[in-house]
């Protein structure tokens, strides 16, 4: 028990980092996506050590089900071929590279261990095994933050109102598109010729077809 | 057990790369929502750290609406997305510069 926690945390740790610097160098959007999932699910290894069992499962199944499924379906669907240069990315690289290391210097300088050690910020204590962590946060949301809890739900629901109405494709004029109801749709007089019936001469000789006037929209 | 720092130290670590991310890539718009994705995960990494050494569930109430924000986020971004594809023909950040005087 002692040993294994601090095994899995680093190794989940060190598999999360290892992912997120995959995102941010692979030239294929599909391969960043894949990789952005592994990051995901080990994230949620790390909020399960941490006790957060429903938001761990929360993470893998709206990130990891719903949000990447989706990058995953727009990356395809834009049908955006493996880059051939990444262009500006030689000409970035000591900038990020810069802006990172200056940003997580200082940043370590303020969280780390001298602030908020075992010694200085003492330990949680381990809860029980009938602990519920599900309960504990569906009673601070039910109560606290009713309000902003049925906020999110309203969010939601424009999210969906908004991204349909963007991407929905709307028929603009001057393009070819197929007009089924105009195609299979027919007129009598398409299909019915009166014509004088003569022994001597030929009954279609004065028989002019009628051409039906276009129909369908302009 | 594992102390709070480690914790706060591996989420600035993925805050930082998810930002020189940002900054690396110009040219797939994609890959910088993944990025801004990467962010919001080591920032409710943090939340939740603090959340459970504390021992209260507020952070983690706070992470739950920072799911739902970043979800409704990422779908609409990747609807601009499609919808900037049709008309344009292209996602590459450079190339996006009709504001451009």
């Amino acid at each position: 028990m002692n040993i294994l926690v601090p095994l899995v945390f680093y190794a989940f740790a060190a598999i999360l980092v290892a992912a997120s610097v995959m995102v941010i160098v692979s030239r294929n959007p599909v391969r960043g996506a894949l990789f952005l999932i592994l990051a995901f699910f080990c994230s949620a290894v790390l909020w399960l050590l941490l006790e957060a069992e429903f938001l761990a499962l929360a993470l893998i199944f709206v990130y990891v089900g719903a949000v990447m499924t989706l990058f995953l379906f727009v990356v395809m669907m834009l049908n955006i071929d493996k880059l051939p240069d990444q262009e500006g990315f030689v000409k970035f690289l000591p900038i990020g590279v810069l802006v990172m290391a200056v940003l997580v210097g200082l940043m370590i300088m303020v969280i780390g261990p001298h602030h908020f050690s075992l010694n200085t910020f003492a330990s949680h204590q381990m809860h029980s095994s009938d602990y519920s962590n599900v309960a504990e946060v569906g009673d601070t949301l039910y109560t606290q933050y009713v309000m902003p809890f049925e906020l999110a739900g309203m969010m939601l629901l424009v999210a969906i109102i908004s991204s349909i109405s963007l991407a929905h494709r709307v028929r603009r004029p001057n393009t070819r598109t197929q007009d089924i109801p105009t195609q299979i749709a027919t007129h009598s007089e398409d299909q019915l010729i009166f014509a004088n019936v003569d022994e001597k001469s030929d009954p279609f000789a004065n028989v002019k077809i009628k051409k039906t006037k276009k129909r369908g929209r302009k | 057990m594992i102390p709070l720092s480690h914790f706060l130290i591996v989420g600035a670590i993925l805050f930082g790369l998810s930002l020189a991310g940002i900054i690396l890539n110009r040219k797939n718009l994609i890959v910088l929502l993944m990025c801004v994705e990467l962010m919001l995960l080591a920032v409710n990494t943090n939340f939740i750290a603090f959340s459970q050494f504390f021992g209260s569930t507020e952070g983690e109430t706070f992470v739950f609406f920072i799911l739902a924000v970043a979800a409704v986020e990422s779908a609409i971004g990747l609807a601009i997305l499609v919808v900037m594809f049709r008309n344009r023909g292209t996602i590459n950040v450079s190339e996006l510069d009709s504001l451009k005087g």
